[in-house]
């Protein structure tokens, strides 16, 4: 097994908190895992991306420019990385933001969601992350949401302890939406 | 089984000089290394140690000789141009035979540069940089858990050689995240050290000096230094070999080329290409037996680096005189990806060497 993944939007949507959870999941799973943060000059509200790549193998390059998955939680991430999906590879896009046109390319799989307005559905805009994090879960099929569940109390910040069972309830959403399909 | 930790490069590397005992450290702050000295601020002291933010670069690696010449263990970290300012006081260090830790999360140069990863400062570390007749033991990190334990290796390498020790790792290593074990696989070497400058109460004078003026002496000192080297050579290789009992080709690259290269290796190899790999672990020592055997069996090597060329000459001088040398180089700013060093490696199968 050999997943690559990039999770990109811009700072505060939560992007890091995701891969984050993937992340330390993965590990927990026994599987061998490279986290590549965004690396650059940075701002606070600037740009943020993560490459994840998750392997039973031993990892090499840490660094993908065809991952079999783009998570874009906003336009600027689908314009830039919406090439680099691999063939038949999936790009979850937050189409609260996106527009569906944007979305072009026959031969990848596009999975728009509504990230912001289901999140605000269920309290919080700050759910979006989770929403994308659930659909990611669905359709990867390399964690199930008893892996996430099990991680995201280590993950989270003492700060933000209460809002675990809301943010595992979007994620649960999340893998709902997914499974049904998508937004059209 | 110890718990593996999610970990990001440069703080392995940190933890590592604590657990090697490293209880100095002198810095002046630099990206992409600045996570080496905002841990060490804060948990150096914890371990009793002492952190200082030096004035300059030239200021950190003198403090590192003083705490050095006292016998304890110390070190700096710094990129690009910090590590050019601190090449007199490495000198000295070898000269004197200090042992002293130094590490270079590389800066893509020349001048001021950038911060995006790069492998150009090999040549100051491998061959000088510093003025004199001398080397560094260089080891370079492919992964966060060797950031961990190459930062103990070089503790104990340069007590034993009384040596300067240079990690090199670009941004990359330095900022990336797995999981790492932040324990020391075995317990950490500590050996006397008879000739620190401890007070001299109740015993001979002892003198660690750089200076000889009389007929001979500077030839003598360096002949004898020769001798240690020549025996870090034979001794202290360090390297990592994959797929190399059927390959055409092997790709040579350190660092983050290296991970790069084991991810356009597995590609080649799905479509029936033989390709291996030789990982140098140890950039001084380097590999040459290894390197010279292996290209005399598989004639065609691809050394892949970012940069326009400096380890590849290492090479060139270590393989065997059949084997055809190839090289792809991104300098800082640019990228190997692996299918970029996948279309190197058909271009090198293909014919066409130097």
């Amino acid at each position: 097994m050999y997943y690559d993944v990039i999770m990109a939007g811009f700072g505060g949507q939560g992007i890091q908190m995701i891969s984050q959870i993937v992340a330390l999941a993965a590990i927990r799973k026994g599987l061998n895992v490279t986290y590549l943060p965004s690396y650059g000059v940075e701002k606070r509200g600037g740009r943020t991306n993560v490459t994840l790549v998750i392997a039973d193998e031993e990892i090499g390059s840490m660094v993908s420019n065809h991952p079999k998955c783009v998570i874009a939680m906003d336009t600027i991430a689908v314009d830039k990385y919406k090439a680099q999906v691999a063939p038949k590879g999936l790009l979850i896009a937050n189409a609260s933001l996106v527009p569906l046109a944007m979305l072009d390319r026959s031969d990848i799989v596009p999975l728009p969601l509504r990230c912001n307005d289901e999140a605000l559905a269920l309290g919080s805009a700050k759910l979006s992350n989770m929403i994308a994090l659930g659909a990611f879960l669905q359709r990867s099929e390399i964690l199930g949401f008893g892996d996430v569940e099990a991680v995201i109390d280590e993950v989270t910040p003492e700060r933000l302890k209460k809002t675990i069972p809301a943010n595992l309830e979007a994620i649960r959403r999340g893998i709902e939406i997914a499974a049904n399909g998508s937004v059209r | 089984m110890t718990e593996k930790k999610l970990t990001k490069g440069n703080i392995a590397l940190a933890e590592g000089a604590i657990q090697a005992g490293c209880r100095f450290y002198f810095g002046y702050p630099i990206t992409p290394q600045n996570d080496i000295p905002e841990y060490l601020a804060r948990n150096l002291p914890k371990h009793g140690g002492t952190f200082i933010p030096a004035e300059s670069e030239i200021a950190s690696i003198n403090m590192v000789m003083g705490a050095s010449a006292s016998g304890k263990r110390a070190m700096t970290s710094s990129s690009g141009p910090g590590i050019s300012l601190m090449q007199e006081g490495i000198s000295y260090l070898a000269g004197s035979e200090m042992p002293a830790v130094i590490v270079n999360i590389m800066r893509c140069g020349p001048g001021l540069g950038g911060i995006a990863p790069t492998q150009g400062d090999y040549n100051q570390a491998v061959h000088g940089g510093g003025h004199g007749d001398y080397r560094n033991i260089v080891l370079a990190p492919g992964s966060v858990q060797e950031m961990f334990d190459l930062t103990i290796k070089a503790f104990e390498l340069a007590d034993r050689y009384r040596n300067p020790a240079m990690i090199i790792a670009d941004a990359m290593i330095g900022q990336f995240q797995e999981p790492c074990r932040l324990t020391p696989e075995r317990p950490v070497e500590f050996p006397e050290k008879s000739w620190a400058l401890t007070g001299r109460r109740g015993r001979d004078p002892r003198l660690l000096k750089s200076l000889y003026l009389g007929d001979y002496e500077q030839e003598e000192h360096n002949l004898f230094l020769k001798q240690k080297y020549d025996e870090i050579q034979e001794n202290e290789v360090m390297v990592e070999m994959q797929n190399l009992d059927d390959a055409e080709l092997i790709i040579i690259a350190f660092g983050t080329p290296a991970r790069v290269a084991k991810t356009a290796i597995s590609l080649a190899r799905e479509e029936g290409l033989r390709v291996g790999l030789i990982r140098p672990i140890t950039l001084f020592p380097f590999p040459v037996n290894e390197i010279y055997e292996h290209s005399a069996r598989a004639k065609n090597i691809l050394v892949v680096e970012m940069n326009t060329g400096q380890m590849v000459r290492d090479v060139r001088i270590a393989a065997h005189k059949d084997a055809a040398i190839h090289f792809y180089g991104r300098p800082g700013g640019g990228f190997p990806f692996p299918d970029d060093v996948l279309g190197e490696i058909k271009k090198a199968l293909g014919g066409g060497a130097r």
